[in-house]
């Protein structure tokens, strides 16, 4: 679903991703841990080419992101083909971005009526499901503000999965929220990787790599150091960075 | 050691708030003054109020109000519409776009909207034809400058040109003040940059945008009293023309006076009942 080759990104002339290479088949459950500023938002971000890359190949689903090969170059595509393309990748961030000004079911149906131009009764019903399926239906007519952090996560997720995209992307997703609030949004989550979504998640919540993800990628510097089963890399870590960041964690 | 609330006695406690007693003594002598105030513009006969009364309908006043309403509505949406298109561009992420916007606010700004109206009275003398015509192609309109150049068309040039400018500024604060993850989420959902801007960012801008611009709404009601120079007969300079054939210039300034208090307050009351709907929720 994602191939990644070579990924450069830079920031001001600083190298924030020096040389990623990934993959993440369908259906599977990538987990990203690091360091704060090893660039394992940055790459998330990549993905969906809300940040431009200034090297290497990315694909989903086959497709080249952001860019149209021809002889040899790269050409970049204006943002309305690029938006066509983030329709199939949903994200979910770890301040949630949820629009203030529309209550949780309006959030939901935005994209799919305005983008997709999907009929507003269907958008309604379609969006009161997603409720349903993350706990909140009661609350469809609130307002961000009102709803407590792990409701709004819900929300967000529930909002990205109204375009069924083929792809899940996860930043940091319970980062944000207060202890108690976490398990909520990574119960629905879990559900979430049960039904099969390909989902690539960086995250700090080891116990949920552990017991969710499929790989589990660590990064230091800009750098893959190290990835492999979950379990593995995190019971028997082989490179000295990872040992000394899970020492520090755990 | 046991802490006790109350009193042991049973008998509640007489709880003597703090007195202020300057404060009272401060806001007494306001009012004395405020009352000698009123009690001297009313009685003093040289404000003349039964002329007031006689001129506060007066037909050629209430054309005047009229032109003052006018002017303030078009040039307010001249100011808006031409100002969101400086915002836009001043954001614009081309260099080109952004200066050339900043160079307009910077213009219209410095120079005193009295100056720029009497330039565009008098426009006919730097350009005395308009035409339009295709580039190095036939001529489409030709008009004499000084036909096209009205007084009210000066008067809308100057002030609503003019206040594109400020309202450029307004705008383009309240788009910077939407934060910056709406638009990676709007994004991220596949929307395209004009659904961006007018579904999200819009939207949660006009909560900034509003309260300012009603400033300058009101504002402008009373900036259309500068068209007078271009002898515009707005509601000025329709009390002016009164006073100048009768010499009765303090009461015709008053009921001009009144006319602007009358709309500034109905204005303010919109502004309240517009800053409530978009109140954050």
């Amino acid at each position: 679903m994602v191939r990644i080759r070579g990924l450069v990104k830079r920031f001001a002339g600083r190298e924030v991703l020096s040389g990623i290479d990934l993959d993440v088949p369908a259906g599977s459950v990538m987990c990203i841990i690091g360091p704060s500023g090893s660039g394992k938002s940055t790459l998330l971000s990549c993905i969906n080419h809300l940040e431009r890359i200034d090297g290497g190949r990315l694909w989903v689903g086959g497709e080249l992101v952001g860019y149209r090969e021809y002889k040899g170059r790269l050409y970049e595509l204006p943002e309305r083909q690029i938006a066509g393309m983030r329709q199939k990748v949903g994200m979910v961030f770890q301040h949630f971005n949820l629009f203030p000004h529309m209550t949780a079911l309006q959030n939901i149906i935005e994209a799919p009526i305005r983008v997709k131009g999907e009929p507003a009764a269907t958008a309604k019903r379609r969006a009161m499901a997603l409720l349903e399926r993350v706990g909140l239906a009661a609350k469809h007519a609130s307002f961000p503000a009102q709803l407590s952090g792990g409701e709004q996560q819900r929300v967000a997720i529930a909002r990205a999965l109204a375009m069924e995209p083929q792809l899940m992307l996860f930043d940091e997703p319970t980062s944000a929220l207060d202890p108690e609030l976490v398990g909520e949004v990574l119960a629905v989550m879990k559900d979430l990787a049960r039904s099969g979504m390909t989902m690539v998640v960086v995250t700090h919540e080891l116990a949920f790599a552990r017991e969710v993800g499929d790989e589990l990628t660590f990064m230091d510097a800009g750098l893959v150091v190290e990835r492999g089963r979950p379990r593995d890399v995190l019971a028997a870590p082989q490179e000295a960075r990872t040992r000394d960041f899970l020492s520090r964690v755990l | 050691m046991i802490l006790k609330l109350g009193s042991d006695s049973g008998v509640p406690d007489v709880v003597v708030p703090l007195r202020h007693p300057w404060t009272w003594a401060a806001s007494g002598m306001a009012v004395l003054i405020a009352a000698a105030v009123a009690v001297s513009v009313a009685t003093n006969p040289a404000f003349q109020w039964p002329v007031v009364a006689k001129y506060l309908f007066d037909a050629q006043i209430l054309g005047g109000l009229l032109r003052t309403l006018e002017l303030t509505v078009v040039a307010m949406a001249m100011g808006l519409v031409l100002g969101t298109v400086l915002a836009i561009m001043r954001l614009s992420a081309n260099p080109l776009l952004s200066t050339l916007s900043w160079l307009y606010i910077w213009f219209f700004r410095s120079v005193p909207v009295l100056v720029q109206l009497i330039f565009w009275y008098n426009f006919g003398a730097l350009y005395p034809t308009l035409v339009l015509r295709v580039p190095f192609g036939p001529e489409l309109y030709h008009a004499s400058m000084n036909a096209v150049i009205t007084p009210l068309t000066a008067a809308l040039a100057g002030l609503g040109l003019a206040q594109a400018a400020y309202t450029a500024e307004v705008i383009r604060a309240g788009i910077a003040s939407v934060a910056h993850g709406q638009t990676r989420a709007a994004k991220a959902l596949g929307m395209r940059p004009a659904t961006i801007f007018v579904r999200i960012v819009f939207p949660q801008a006009m909560r900034v945008i509003i309260p300012p611009v009603g400033n300058e709404v009101i504002s402008m009601v009373k900036s259309t009293s500068l068209v007078s120079v271009i002898a515009l007969s707005d509601l000025l300079y329709t009390a002016q023309l009164i006073y100048a054939r009768t010499y009765e210039t303090i009461p015709l300034l008053i009921v001009a006076s009144l006319w602007y208090l009358a709309i500034v307050s109905v204005l303010s009351a919109g502004q309240h009942v517009l800053e409530r709907r978009y109140r954050q929720r």
